[in-house]
């Protein structure tokens, strides 16, 4: 296989072995990168000659015989709402388009101090607001199996860098599922830890009581060990738990026997394609094949997260993106008056799909309808999360689809924000409980990548992660990678 | 008809803590513009609030301090709002839940003690504040935000407060307990410490409240009375004449003397109140509350009795001394060298303050240390200067820094208790003033007091009044 198309692990062993140095590996990427995001456009900014230094530092700590671990000098890229020191910042919208925040990230640091490489930052939905990556305010990303399609989103720049080989593996975040649907459209693994499980300072907030960085990679064993880097308590996030981050690479083995799986009807209902229906259920199958036991069950409430999501979401976002004002940073249209500045600014800093959001959530918030929206909607938040509580007390995990359809085409939805919406159907309630879920490729559906979603009890990533390596080890999908020939 | 105030107070205070409610900058006042700022303060995209445990500790003591219940669990909210001196657009405060609730400080007016309620004590972040720059076009504003995010908490009266003397004794109350407590430095003109009102007026008996008003930009405690005072008697001349007050922000001017609409009903805003999710709820547990309720200082109320019962001092003495912590502190230092109550609470009551006052110093910050007061008091005891010296004295201690017994030497001041040296003096005033002489044995007793006026300044204030007194009367 290319070099471009290994997973991170395979590319730390030739690195530990001395086979090929980081900063062969890292220009590789960028050639890689050169080759084909023209098509893909997965990248916002690119960072080669940082990264090329960054892997000449590995490079030269490795001659030395300094300890490294299995990320240092693997080069790999972020999703543009995380910060970077010194590297632009733009949340994929006009309005922080040359803002280049003056801090790390705390996942940024961690992977730092791992030794990682990296390459630069990647599109997305504008403010993580979509699912398939068109609205960002600079350009869609395509879906390397079919460039007419979309990626996901709204890390979809995230998932298409690891898919078409621009990146050995990627951060991105999940607030309603977009790491795991565009993880599921491209074919990669892609992981939403519990929330707390990784510290968000320094991630542009979202929604931030559903917001989750999460890694994106090629393979299970990539995602364990992406996770381990980047999970933990932080003191400067009050949400991350205080709990020890365990050896997560170890809890990969092959092994499901008696793993017991629930698989919720309310899963595969109405607007599911009914070849990914039943290709999950094959899947499914071959967990059992491996011997989990899996059953029929229920989540009850589910049919509600959807509308409950669309408006904790927006509340909480109209909150967070007050900040956009053109006071201090960032876009600032003037105007005669401070009134006038802050309704040019927002006017023309946002795009539709944001300014809708805000709206909702202003909406949703304000006196008078917040009992019967937001309050209703905690209410409801709380009636998803017993649901999941109850599951968990017979089953130690749940599997579903990650998305009822396979990548869609460009514009195909561009136009009907709520057909838009239910793209995310199946991984909305997962964020609403706060609880960790992954995406795997599981199989293809006219050609394209379908994903199952696991989804586990708070903080049991490692039994997820097991139960993704199991049935990634006794399957293929992992290893197929688009063609993205030549153009 | 005759009306009563409903006056509620809702106050600010900055807290003393060293560095911010959500960020490790420095709460230093002063500093040059946006030097005391950090990505969190500044709100930038991607950062997180992180409670500062300071900022809770003083919270606690502040509420059981106004005998609050404090909550078992209590957490922050989002208050929305657009100004730019609020960088994220909103403030991190406490809505439903808030740190305490159910309290209340004792004021004294008119000798009349009056218990206030204490609605709530909740904690949140200060904004940063515009500075408005003159120029064509009406200028530009800058906007400094080193105030960002600095603790403050709110603590709000329930409407039993009747009149403005009783408003400005509950503040003067409630900084002195602040202080007490070391929380704050509750400098009004700095802005440590705020104070906006809302006042209704009823007819005098009546049970309900009539329609209020919010006060605000009240900067002194003088501010906050006329405020009040100008308002309740608006209120009550609109209804006079068969009005009706309309519900209103008002803001009060201080050079013009009035208050002003700063915005009606209508234009209220909405603050969209939500929980933050960026904090985790607080759980404050009962081992942590009784440690600081063990380690409150004494209180304003307890000191004053304290004085009361230990030396004899009147309730209104006693109540001026300990209004202020350092005060009562000074009070404590002069008394300990010069063990006659009275006279020390005399002098500080009377001359101390009104020279501290004049220059605008609290007694923190007086230039004359007690041991200093205690050697006045001494030399005046003794006989070697008059009570008059004494007085110039301390003047000249205030001004020049100097201590008393240098300053009684250098300018000569010692009193004159020599019968042969005022017994010429006082010949030579009787001398001058014959028909004064004839006045006084005809009768007129006050011709006396003219008499030891002349021998004072001949003396220039040094004779010992007594002696002078008792002279005169053998000669006359």
């Amino acid at each position: 296989m290319e070099l471009y198309y290994l997973t991170a692990h395979e590319l730390s062993d030739l690195l530990n072995r001395k086979e090929i140095s980081s900063e062969e590996a890292t220009a590789a990427i960028i050639d890689r990168i050169e080759a084909v995001d023209g098509r893909v456009q997965a990248y916002l900014t690119r960072t080669a000659e940082q990264a090329l230094e960054e892997a000449r530092a590995v490079d030269a700590a490795r001659a030395r015989g300094a300890a490294l671990g299995p990320l240092a000098g693997v080069p790999m890229a972020l999703k543009d709402n995380l910060c970077t020191e010194g590297v632009r910042t733009t949340c994929s919208s006009r309005m922080l388009a040359d803002w280049v925040p003056p801090y790390d990230a705390t996942v940024v640091r961690r992977l730092k101090e791992a030794g990682a490489v990296m390459l630069g930052k990647l599109n997305m939905d504008e403010f993580a607001m979509g699912s398939s990556t068109e609205n960002s305010r600079f350009y869609p990303t395509r879906n390397p199996w079919d460039l007419e399609r979309v990626p996901g989103g709204s890390s979809g720049g995230a998932v298409a860098a690891v898919a078409a080989g621009e990146a050995y593996y990627s951060l991105g975040s999940d607030t309603g599922g977009s790491i795991r649907q565009p993880a599921s459209f491209c074919g990669v693994v892609g992981m939403k830890p519990t929330y707390g499980r990784v510290s968000r300072y320094g991630l542009v907030a979202f929604a931030s009581s559903l917001d989750q960085i999460g890694p994106i990679t090629r393979d299970v064993t990539d995602c364990a060990l992406v996770l381990e880097a980047i999970a933990g308590h932080d003191p400067r996030d009050s949400t991350s738990a205080d709990l020890p981050v365990p050896d997560y690479r170890s809890s990969l083995k092959p092994e499901v026997k008696g793993l017991k799986i629930g698989v919720p009807r309310e899963y595969f209902g109405a607007g599911m394609e009914p070849e990914v229906a039943a290709i999950v259920r094959r899947a499914i199958a071959k967990l059992e094949e491996l011997g989990a036991v899996c059953e029929e069950t229920s989540l009850p409430h589910t049919e509600y997260a959807l509308p409950a999501y669309y408006l904790v979401a927006p509340a909480e976002a109209s909150s967070n993106l007050a900040r956009y004002d053109g006071v201090s940073y960032g876009l600032r249209v003037p105007g005669k008056d401070i009134i006038e500045m802050y309704m040019n600014t927002r006017s023309e800093g946002f795009g539709p799909e944001v300014k809708r959001r805000i709206m909702l959530g202003t909406y949703a918030l304000s006196s008078g309808y917040y009992d019967a929206y937001y309050l209703k909607a905690l209410k409801v938040r709380t009636l998803i999360r017993r649901d999941f509580e109850a599951a968990f007390e017979k089953y130690d995990l749940l599997a579903t689809p990650t998305s009822p359809t396979v990548a869609f085409r460009l514009g195909e939805k561009a136009g009907d924000p709520l057909a838009m919406y239910l793209s995310d159907l199946c991984t909305i309630p997962v964020n609403m409980a706060g609880l960790p879920a992954l995406s795997l490729p599981c199989g293809f559906s006219q050609g394209l990548p379908v994903g199952l979603q696991l989804i586990g009890r708070p903080f049991a990533e490692a039994t997820l992660l097991q139960a993704a390596y199991a049935f990634e080890q006794s399957t293929e999908y992992h290893r197929r990678r688009p063609e993205l020939g030549v153009a | 008809m005759e009306y009563e105030a409903v006056i509620g107070l809702e106050v600010h205070t900055e807290l003393k803590t060293a560095s911010k409610a959500f960020c490790s900058c420095s709460t230093a006042f002063g500093g040059e513009p946006n030097t005391h700022v950090c990505p969190v303060c500044l709100g930038l995209p991607g950062v997180l609030p992180v409670i500062n445990r300071q900022v809770v500790e003083f919270g606690l003591k502040t509420a059981l301090a106004l005998n609050c219940r404090v909550a078992p669990f209590c957490k922050f909210d989002r208050k929305n709002y657009y100004y730019p001196d609020l960088p994220k657009n909103y403030q991190i405060s406490q809505y439903d839940l808030p740190l305490a609730t159910g309290g209340y400080l004792k004021i004294n007016v008119d000798g009349q003690e009056r218990v206030i309620g204490i609605t709530r004590v909740h904690m949140e972040e200060d904004a940063g504040k515009l500075v408005h720059v003159d120029g064509p076009g009406g200028g530009y504003s800058l906007v400094d935000y080193n105030r960002t995010g600095v603790p403050l908490l709110e603590i709000v009266s329930e409407p039993d407060l009747r009149s403005p003397a009783e408003a400005r004794a509950y503040m003067e109350k409630l900084k002195a307990i602040l202080q007490y407590l070391d929380v704050s430095d509750c400098k009004m003109e700095e802005g440590s410490l705020r104070c906006d009102a809302n006042v209704s007026v009823r007819p005098r008996g009546s049970q309900t409240f009539g329609t209020k008003t919010e006060v605000k930009n009240m900067n002194s405690f003088r501010a906050l009375q006329r405020a009040l005072e100008y308002e309740i008697e608006r209120q009550i001349a609109i209804l006079e004449g068969g009005g009706r007050v309309e519900q209103a922000t008002m803001a009060w001017d201080e050079s013009r003397g009035v208050t002003t609409v700063m915005r009606t009903k209508e234009q209220a805003h909405d603050y969209r109140y939500f929980p933050e999710p960026d904090l985790v709820p607080l759980e404050i547990d009962a081992a942590w509350i009784e440690r600081v309720r063990r380690e409150l200082p004494e209180l304003p109320d307890a000191r004053c009795r304290r004085l009361m019962d230990t030396f004899g001092l009147p309730a209104y003495d006693a109540g001026v001394i300990t209004s202020s912590r350092d005060l009562a502190d000074y009070f404590d230092r002069v008394v300990a060298l010069y063990p006659d109550a009275k006279v020390v609470s005399n002098w500080i009551m009377g001359d101390f303050l009104r020279l501290l006052n004049a220059r605008n110093l609290e007694p923190g910050q007086a230039p004359v240390p007690p041991g200093e007061l205690a050697d006045l008091l001494k030399l005046q005891k003794e006989g070697t200067i008059s009570g008059k010296i004494a007085k110039q004295v301390l003047e000249e201690m205030f001004a020049s820094g100097k201590g008393a017994r240098q300053i009684v030497q250098e300018k000569g001041l010692v009193q004159i208790s020599d019968t042969a040296a005022l017994g010429k003096i006082v010949d030579e005033v009787l001398a001058a003033n014959p028909n004064v002489v004839e006045d006084y044995r005809n009768g007129k007793e006050k011709a006396l007091g003219f008499l030891v006026g002349q021998v004072m300044k001949a003396t220039r204030g040094k004779a010992n009044p007594g002696l002078v007194n008792q002279l005169l009367k053998e000669r006359l």
